[in-house]
Protein backbone atom coordinates (compact mmCIF):
# COMPACT_ATOMS: atom_id res chain seq x y z
CA UNK A 1 0.00 0.00 0.00
CA UNK A 2 2.50 2.43 0.96
CA UNK A 3 4.46 2.14 -2.24
CA UNK A 4 1.57 2.84 -4.24
CA UNK A 5 1.19 6.39 -1.89
CA UNK A 6 4.55 6.83 -3.05
CA UNK A 7 3.79 6.43 -6.72
CA UNK A 8 1.28 8.50 -6.56
CA UNK A 9 2.58 11.30 -5.04
CA UNK A 10 6.07 10.89 -7.28
CA UNK A 11 3.69 11.02 -10.22
CA UNK A 12 1.35 14.11 -9.50
CA UNK A 13 4.03 16.55 -7.74
CA UNK A 14 8.01 15.21 -8.29
CA UNK A 15 8.10 13.99 -11.97
CA UNK A 16 4.79 16.27 -12.43
CA UNK A 17 4.28 15.41 -16.84
CA UNK A 18 4.07 19.01 -17.27
CA UNK A 19 6.18 21.00 -15.59
CA UNK A 20 9.29 18.34 -14.67
CA UNK A 21 9.10 15.99 -18.19
CA UNK A 22 7.89 18.38 -20.59
CA UNK A 23 5.10 16.32 -22.16
CA UNK A 24 1.70 17.67 -22.69
CA UNK A 25 3.11 21.43 -23.40
CA UNK A 26 0.83 22.31 -26.38
CA UNK A 27 -2.20 22.05 -24.78
CA UNK A 28 -0.90 23.39 -21.32
CA UNK A 29 -0.57 26.47 -23.28
CA UNK A 30 -3.40 25.85 -25.86
CA UNK A 31 -6.45 25.42 -23.34
CA UNK A 32 -5.19 27.81 -20.05
CA UNK A 33 -6.12 31.23 -21.48
CA UNK A 34 -10.11 30.15 -18.99
CA UNK A 35 -10.74 28.44 -16.67
CA UNK A 36 -13.73 26.86 -18.40
CA UNK A 37 -11.40 24.91 -21.26
CA UNK A 38 -8.70 23.96 -18.81
CA UNK A 39 -11.12 22.46 -16.81
CA UNK A 40 -12.65 20.78 -19.61
CA UNK A 41 -9.46 19.55 -20.95
CA UNK A 42 -8.25 18.34 -17.26
CA UNK A 43 -11.25 16.06 -17.20
CA UNK A 44 -10.85 14.77 -20.67
CA UNK A 45 -7.43 13.78 -20.03
CA UNK A 46 -7.94 12.20 -16.90
CA UNK A 47 -10.76 10.26 -18.63
CA UNK A 48 -8.89 8.91 -21.42
CA UNK A 49 -5.21 8.82 -20.80
CA UNK A 50 -6.32 6.17 -17.72
CA UNK A 51 -8.01 3.99 -19.91
CA UNK A 52 -4.84 4.29 -22.59
CA UNK A 53 -2.78 3.32 -19.84
CA UNK A 54 -4.69 0.42 -19.33
CA UNK A 55 -5.22 -0.82 -23.06
CA UNK A 56 -1.61 0.16 -23.87
CA UNK A 57 -0.32 -1.64 -20.98
CA UNK A 58 -2.13 -4.96 -22.52
CA UNK A 59 -1.30 -4.45 -26.26
CA UNK A 60 2.12 -4.74 -25.36
CA UNK A 61 1.96 -7.47 -22.63
CA UNK A 62 -0.35 -9.35 -24.31
CA UNK A 63 0.56 -8.71 -28.51
CA UNK A 64 3.50 -6.71 -29.03
CA UNK A 65 5.85 -8.67 -26.33
CA UNK A 66 4.63 -12.35 -27.22
CA UNK A 67 5.50 -11.52 -30.80
CA UNK A 68 8.92 -9.97 -30.39
CA UNK A 69 7.14 -6.80 -32.25
CA UNK A 70 8.50 -4.53 -29.73
CA UNK A 71 9.69 -2.16 -33.08
CA UNK A 72 5.86 -1.28 -33.67
CA UNK A 73 5.41 0.04 -30.60
CA UNK A 74 5.00 3.43 -32.06
CA UNK A 75 2.75 2.89 -34.26
CA UNK A 76 0.49 0.78 -32.25
CA UNK A 77 0.33 2.69 -29.01
CA UNK A 78 -0.96 5.59 -31.20
CA UNK A 79 -3.35 4.05 -33.19
CA UNK A 80 -4.65 2.25 -29.89
CA UNK A 81 -5.01 5.96 -28.72
CA UNK A 82 -6.64 7.15 -31.62
CA UNK A 83 -9.36 4.39 -31.62
CA UNK A 84 -9.54 4.85 -27.77
CA UNK A 85 -10.39 8.80 -28.33
CA UNK A 86 -13.21 8.11 -31.45
CA UNK A 87 -14.69 5.46 -29.30
CA UNK A 88 -15.07 7.39 -26.23
CA UNK A 89 -16.34 10.35 -27.92
CA UNK A 90 -19.20 7.73 -29.79
CA UNK A 91 -19.93 6.21 -26.71
CA UNK A 92 -20.42 9.41 -24.60
CA UNK A 93 -22.24 11.19 -27.35
CA UNK A 94 -24.47 8.19 -27.38
CA UNK A 95 -25.01 7.37 -23.59
CA UNK A 96 -23.56 10.14 -21.08
CA UNK A 97 -24.30 13.79 -23.47
CA UNK A 98 -24.27 15.85 -20.25
CA UNK A 99 -20.42 15.23 -20.13
CA UNK A 100 -20.03 14.85 -24.10
CA UNK A 101 -21.40 18.66 -24.13
CA UNK A 102 -18.81 19.75 -21.64
CA UNK A 103 -15.89 17.81 -22.98
CA UNK A 104 -16.85 18.97 -26.39
CA UNK A 105 -14.05 19.59 -28.72
CA UNK A 106 -11.05 18.23 -26.22
CA UNK A 107 -11.92 15.08 -27.00
CA UNK A 108 -10.42 14.89 -30.01
CA UNK A 109 -7.33 17.21 -29.15
CA UNK A 110 -6.10 14.33 -26.76
CA UNK A 111 -5.01 12.51 -29.85
CA UNK A 112 -2.17 14.50 -30.49
CA UNK A 113 -1.67 15.14 -26.59
CA UNK A 114 1.95 13.93 -26.06
CA UNK A 115 1.09 13.72 -22.05
CA UNK A 116 -1.27 10.64 -23.48
CA UNK A 117 1.63 8.94 -25.69
CA UNK A 118 4.31 9.66 -22.80
CA UNK A 119 2.63 8.45 -19.65
CA UNK A 120 1.55 5.25 -21.67
CA UNK A 121 5.30 4.63 -23.16
CA UNK A 122 6.58 5.76 -19.23
CA UNK A 123 4.43 3.01 -17.93
CA UNK A 124 6.14 0.20 -20.16
CA UNK A 125 9.89 2.02 -19.84
CA UNK A 126 9.50 1.49 -16.03
CA UNK A 127 8.26 -1.88 -16.06
CA UNK A 128 4.85 -1.51 -14.19
CA UNK A 129 2.42 -3.78 -13.19
CA UNK A 130 -0.84 -3.58 -14.07
CA UNK A 131 -1.93 -2.05 -11.20
CA UNK A 132 0.90 0.31 -11.13
CA UNK A 133 0.24 1.37 -14.74
CA UNK A 134 -3.55 1.67 -13.58
CA UNK A 135 -2.29 4.05 -10.67
CA UNK A 136 0.71 5.53 -12.38
CA UNK A 137 -1.69 7.12 -15.57
CA UNK A 138 -4.17 8.11 -13.17
CA UNK A 139 -1.88 10.15 -11.09
CA UNK A 140 -0.04 11.49 -14.02
CA UNK A 141 -3.37 12.60 -15.45
CA UNK A 142 -4.52 14.49 -11.87
CA UNK A 143 -0.79 16.11 -11.81
CA UNK A 144 -1.90 17.75 -15.74
CA UNK A 145 -5.00 18.61 -14.17
CA UNK A 146 -3.59 19.91 -11.17
CA UNK A 147 -1.08 22.24 -13.45
CA UNK A 148 -3.33 23.10 -15.72
CA UNK A 149 -6.00 24.16 -13.80
CA UNK A 150 -3.34 26.30 -11.35
CA UNK A 151 -2.32 27.82 -14.96
CA UNK A 152 -5.21 29.11 -15.96
CA UNK A 153 -5.79 31.19 -13.11
CA UNK A 154 -2.37 32.72 -12.96
CA UNK A 155 -3.34 33.83 -16.37
CA UNK A 156 -6.63 35.18 -16.01
CA UNK A 157 -5.17 37.19 -13.14
CA UNK A 158 -2.59 38.09 -15.77
CA UNK A 159 -4.58 39.54 -17.98
CA UNK A 160 -5.21 42.09 -15.23
CA UNK A 161 -1.74 43.28 -15.26
CA UNK A 162 0.22 45.52 -17.19
CA UNK A 163 3.07 43.39 -19.34
CA UNK A 164 5.53 45.19 -21.12
CA UNK A 165 4.20 45.09 -25.27
CA UNK A 166 6.89 42.37 -26.12
CA UNK A 167 6.18 40.18 -23.14
CA UNK A 168 2.48 40.17 -24.00
CA UNK A 169 0.56 36.69 -24.68
CA UNK A 170 2.83 33.47 -25.21
CA UNK A 171 5.52 35.14 -23.95
CA UNK A 172 4.85 36.12 -20.50
CA UNK A 173 2.91 32.49 -20.43
CA UNK A 174 5.95 30.60 -20.95
CA UNK A 175 7.96 32.58 -17.84
CA UNK A 176 4.65 32.06 -15.83
CA UNK A 177 5.10 28.37 -16.39
CA UNK A 178 8.45 28.82 -15.53
CA UNK A 179 8.02 29.97 -12.22
CA UNK A 180 5.12 27.48 -11.65
CA UNK A 181 7.43 24.80 -12.34
CA UNK A 182 10.22 26.59 -10.31
CA UNK A 183 7.60 25.73 -7.09
CA UNK A 184 6.81 22.14 -8.34
CA UNK A 185 10.52 21.89 -8.53
CA UNK A 186 10.60 21.84 -4.39
CA UNK A 187 8.85 18.89 -3.85
CA UNK A 188 12.14 17.17 -5.82
CA UNK A 189 13.25 15.97 -2.77
CA UNK A 190 9.91 14.42 -1.04
CA UNK A 191 10.30 10.89 -2.77
CA UNK B 1 6.94 28.88 -59.51
CA UNK B 2 10.26 29.89 -58.69
CA UNK B 3 9.29 32.93 -56.62
CA UNK B 4 6.97 30.80 -54.57
CA UNK B 5 8.83 28.01 -53.84
CA UNK B 6 11.14 30.24 -52.26
CA UNK B 7 8.53 32.13 -50.13
CA UNK B 8 7.43 28.59 -48.78
CA UNK B 9 11.22 28.20 -48.06
CA UNK B 10 12.21 30.62 -46.09
CA UNK B 11 8.23 31.64 -43.95
CA UNK B 12 9.57 28.47 -42.21
CA UNK B 13 12.50 29.84 -41.41
CA UNK B 14 11.49 33.42 -40.02
CA UNK B 15 8.18 34.44 -40.31
CA UNK B 16 6.53 31.29 -39.20
CA UNK B 17 9.24 29.87 -37.88
CA UNK B 18 8.13 27.11 -35.50
CA UNK B 19 8.25 27.09 -32.12
CA UNK B 20 8.59 30.91 -31.65
CA UNK B 21 5.61 32.00 -34.23
CA UNK B 22 3.92 29.08 -34.38
CA UNK B 23 3.73 28.04 -30.66
CA UNK B 24 3.52 24.14 -31.18
CA UNK B 25 5.08 20.96 -30.76
CA UNK B 26 6.58 22.70 -27.17
CA UNK B 27 7.21 19.43 -25.79
CA UNK B 28 10.70 18.69 -27.25
CA UNK B 29 11.65 22.31 -27.46
CA UNK B 30 11.45 21.95 -24.01
CA UNK B 31 12.81 18.52 -22.70
CA UNK B 32 15.51 17.88 -25.09
CA UNK B 33 17.50 21.14 -25.17
CA UNK B 34 19.81 21.06 -22.32
CA UNK B 35 22.49 21.08 -24.70
CA UNK B 36 23.02 22.31 -28.47
CA UNK B 37 24.00 18.80 -29.85
CA UNK B 38 20.34 17.63 -28.45
CA UNK B 39 18.33 20.11 -29.78
CA UNK B 40 20.22 19.41 -32.85
CA UNK B 41 19.85 15.83 -33.00
CA UNK B 42 15.72 16.29 -32.19
CA UNK B 43 15.30 18.63 -34.68
CA UNK B 44 17.03 16.79 -37.62
CA UNK B 45 15.43 13.90 -36.44
CA UNK B 46 12.02 15.94 -36.56
CA UNK B 47 12.80 17.50 -40.30
CA UNK B 48 13.13 14.20 -41.80
CA UNK B 49 9.65 13.30 -40.09
CA UNK B 50 8.35 16.20 -41.35
CA UNK B 51 9.50 16.06 -45.05
CA UNK B 52 8.51 11.96 -46.08
CA UNK B 53 5.45 12.74 -44.59
CA UNK B 54 4.30 16.10 -46.27
CA UNK B 55 5.19 13.95 -49.66
CA UNK B 56 3.67 11.00 -48.84
CA UNK B 57 0.59 13.17 -47.63
CA UNK B 58 0.68 15.42 -50.87
CA UNK B 59 1.22 12.33 -53.06
CA UNK B 60 -2.28 11.04 -51.88
CA UNK B 61 -3.81 14.29 -51.20
CA UNK B 62 -6.48 13.08 -53.80
CA UNK B 63 -6.96 9.28 -52.71
CA UNK B 64 -7.05 10.07 -49.00
CA UNK B 65 -11.01 10.41 -48.23
CA UNK B 66 -11.58 13.82 -46.35
CA UNK B 67 -13.31 12.02 -43.64
CA UNK B 68 -10.91 10.03 -41.93
CA UNK B 69 -7.51 12.15 -42.99
CA UNK B 70 -6.32 12.52 -39.53
CA UNK B 71 -6.10 8.72 -38.79
CA UNK B 72 -4.54 8.44 -42.26
CA UNK B 73 -1.79 11.02 -41.19
CA UNK B 74 -0.89 9.69 -38.14
CA UNK B 75 -0.16 6.43 -39.52
CA UNK B 76 2.31 7.92 -42.49
CA UNK B 77 3.82 10.01 -39.23
CA UNK B 78 3.73 6.98 -37.39
CA UNK B 79 5.52 4.83 -40.15
CA UNK B 80 8.40 7.54 -40.48
CA UNK B 81 9.27 8.13 -36.92
CA UNK B 82 9.66 4.21 -36.56
CA UNK B 83 11.98 4.40 -39.38
CA UNK B 84 13.92 7.37 -37.70
CA UNK B 85 14.00 5.32 -34.73
CA UNK B 86 15.79 2.49 -36.16
CA UNK B 87 18.07 3.99 -37.84
CA UNK B 88 19.03 6.46 -34.79
CA UNK B 89 19.58 2.89 -32.67
CA UNK B 90 21.52 1.71 -35.20
CA UNK B 91 23.79 4.76 -36.15
CA UNK B 92 23.70 7.08 -33.57
CA UNK B 93 23.09 5.20 -30.57
CA UNK B 94 24.42 7.56 -27.76
CA UNK B 95 21.92 10.54 -29.01
CA UNK B 96 18.83 7.44 -29.23
CA UNK B 97 19.78 7.13 -25.55
CA UNK B 98 19.94 10.76 -24.81
CA UNK B 99 16.78 11.35 -26.34
CA UNK B 100 14.76 8.88 -25.45
CA UNK B 101 11.14 8.78 -25.22
CA UNK B 102 11.04 12.20 -27.42
CA UNK B 103 11.80 10.09 -30.58
CA UNK B 104 8.56 7.91 -30.57
CA UNK B 105 6.78 11.15 -29.50
CA UNK B 106 7.88 12.78 -32.74
CA UNK B 107 4.22 11.48 -33.81
CA UNK B 108 2.05 13.45 -31.53
CA UNK B 109 4.33 16.55 -32.56
CA UNK B 110 1.24 18.74 -33.59
CA UNK B 111 3.77 20.78 -36.22
CA UNK B 112 4.21 17.31 -38.31
CA UNK B 113 0.45 16.92 -38.29
CA UNK B 114 -0.13 21.01 -38.54
CA UNK B 115 1.97 20.85 -42.00
CA UNK B 116 0.06 17.49 -42.69
CA UNK B 117 -3.37 19.07 -42.45
CA UNK B 118 -2.41 23.06 -43.39
CA UNK B 119 -0.22 22.44 -46.02
CA UNK B 120 0.70 19.50 -47.66
CA UNK B 121 -3.14 18.23 -48.24
CA UNK B 122 -3.67 21.06 -50.42
CA UNK B 123 -0.68 21.48 -52.38
CA UNK B 124 1.61 19.78 -54.96
CA UNK B 125 4.70 17.57 -53.80
CA UNK B 126 7.26 19.75 -54.45
CA UNK B 127 5.80 22.80 -52.28
CA UNK B 128 5.49 20.31 -49.69
CA UNK B 129 8.89 19.41 -50.02
CA UNK B 130 10.08 23.11 -49.39
CA UNK B 131 7.54 23.56 -47.12
CA UNK B 132 8.82 20.52 -45.13
CA UNK B 133 12.80 21.18 -45.27
CA UNK B 134 11.82 25.14 -44.41
CA UNK B 135 9.75 24.20 -41.55
CA UNK B 136 12.16 21.26 -40.78
CA UNK B 137 15.29 23.83 -40.41
CA UNK B 138 13.38 26.56 -38.55
CA UNK B 139 12.81 23.69 -35.95
CA UNK B 140 16.02 22.64 -35.85
CA UNK B 141 17.63 26.64 -35.99
CA UNK B 142 15.20 27.29 -33.00
CA UNK B 143 16.06 23.78 -30.87
CA UNK B 144 20.05 24.70 -31.86
CA UNK B 145 19.59 28.13 -30.19
CA UNK B 146 17.53 27.48 -27.53
CA UNK B 147 20.18 24.54 -26.58
CA UNK B 148 22.99 26.77 -27.31
CA UNK B 149 21.70 29.22 -24.97
CA UNK B 150 20.76 26.68 -22.29
CA UNK B 151 24.34 24.83 -22.56
CA UNK B 152 26.15 27.51 -22.23
CA UNK B 153 24.72 29.26 -18.73
CA UNK B 154 23.93 26.02 -17.56
CA UNK B 155 27.08 23.82 -18.10
CA UNK B 156 29.63 26.25 -19.09
CA UNK B 157 30.03 24.60 -22.99
CA UNK B 158 29.38 24.89 -26.37
CA UNK B 159 28.92 21.99 -28.45
CA UNK B 160 30.56 20.06 -25.68
CA UNK B 161 33.57 22.04 -25.34
CA UNK B 162 34.59 24.08 -22.56
CA UNK B 163 34.52 27.50 -23.38
CA UNK B 164 35.16 28.99 -19.64
CA UNK B 165 37.94 28.77 -17.32
CA UNK B 166 38.09 26.82 -14.30
CA UNK B 167 36.50 29.97 -11.56
CA UNK B 168 33.21 29.50 -14.06
CA UNK B 169 30.24 28.66 -11.82
CA UNK B 170 27.50 27.10 -14.08
CA UNK B 171 24.21 28.41 -13.47
CA UNK B 172 22.36 25.01 -13.08
CA UNK B 173 18.95 26.26 -13.09
CA UNK B 174 18.96 26.51 -17.17
CA UNK B 175 19.45 22.80 -17.65
CA UNK B 176 16.29 22.15 -15.32
CA UNK B 177 13.16 21.82 -16.18
CA UNK B 178 11.97 25.98 -14.73
CA UNK B 179 15.06 27.05 -16.73
CA UNK B 180 13.56 26.08 -20.12
CA UNK B 181 10.29 27.49 -19.36
CA UNK B 182 12.04 30.83 -18.46
CA UNK B 183 14.55 30.74 -21.71
CA UNK B 184 11.75 30.02 -24.36
CA UNK B 185 9.84 32.86 -22.88
CA UNK B 186 12.57 35.62 -22.93
CA UNK B 187 14.02 34.54 -26.16
CA UNK B 188 10.35 35.16 -28.01
CA UNK B 189 10.69 38.11 -26.20
CA UNK B 190 13.61 39.38 -27.94
CA UNK B 191 12.18 37.90 -30.80
CA UNK B 192 8.43 40.09 -30.94
CA UNK B 193 11.31 43.38 -29.49
CA UNK B 194 13.27 42.77 -33.22
CA UNK B 195 9.87 41.53 -35.11
CA UNK B 196 8.54 45.68 -33.91
CA UNK B 197 11.15 47.33 -35.14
Amino acid sequence: MGDYIVLIISCIFVNNILLSQFLGNCPFFGTSKKMETALGMAMAVVFVLVMAGMITWMTEKFILKPYGLEYLRTISFILVIASLVQFVEMFLKKSIPGLYAGLGIFLPLITTNCAVMGACLININEEYSFLQALVASFAYAVGFGLALVLFAGLRERILLARVPKPLLDTSIALVTAGILSLTFFAFKGMV
Amino acid sequence: MAKSIAKEFTKGLWDEIPPFRLVLGLCPVLGVTTTMQNGIGMGLATTFVLICSNILVSALRNIIPAKVRIACFIIIIATFVTVVELLMQAFTYQLFLQLGMFIPLIVVNCIVLGRAEAFAFKNNVLLSTVDGLGMGLGFTISLGALGGVREILGTGTFYGHALFGASFHPFAFMVQAPGAFLCLGLMLCIMNMFGEK
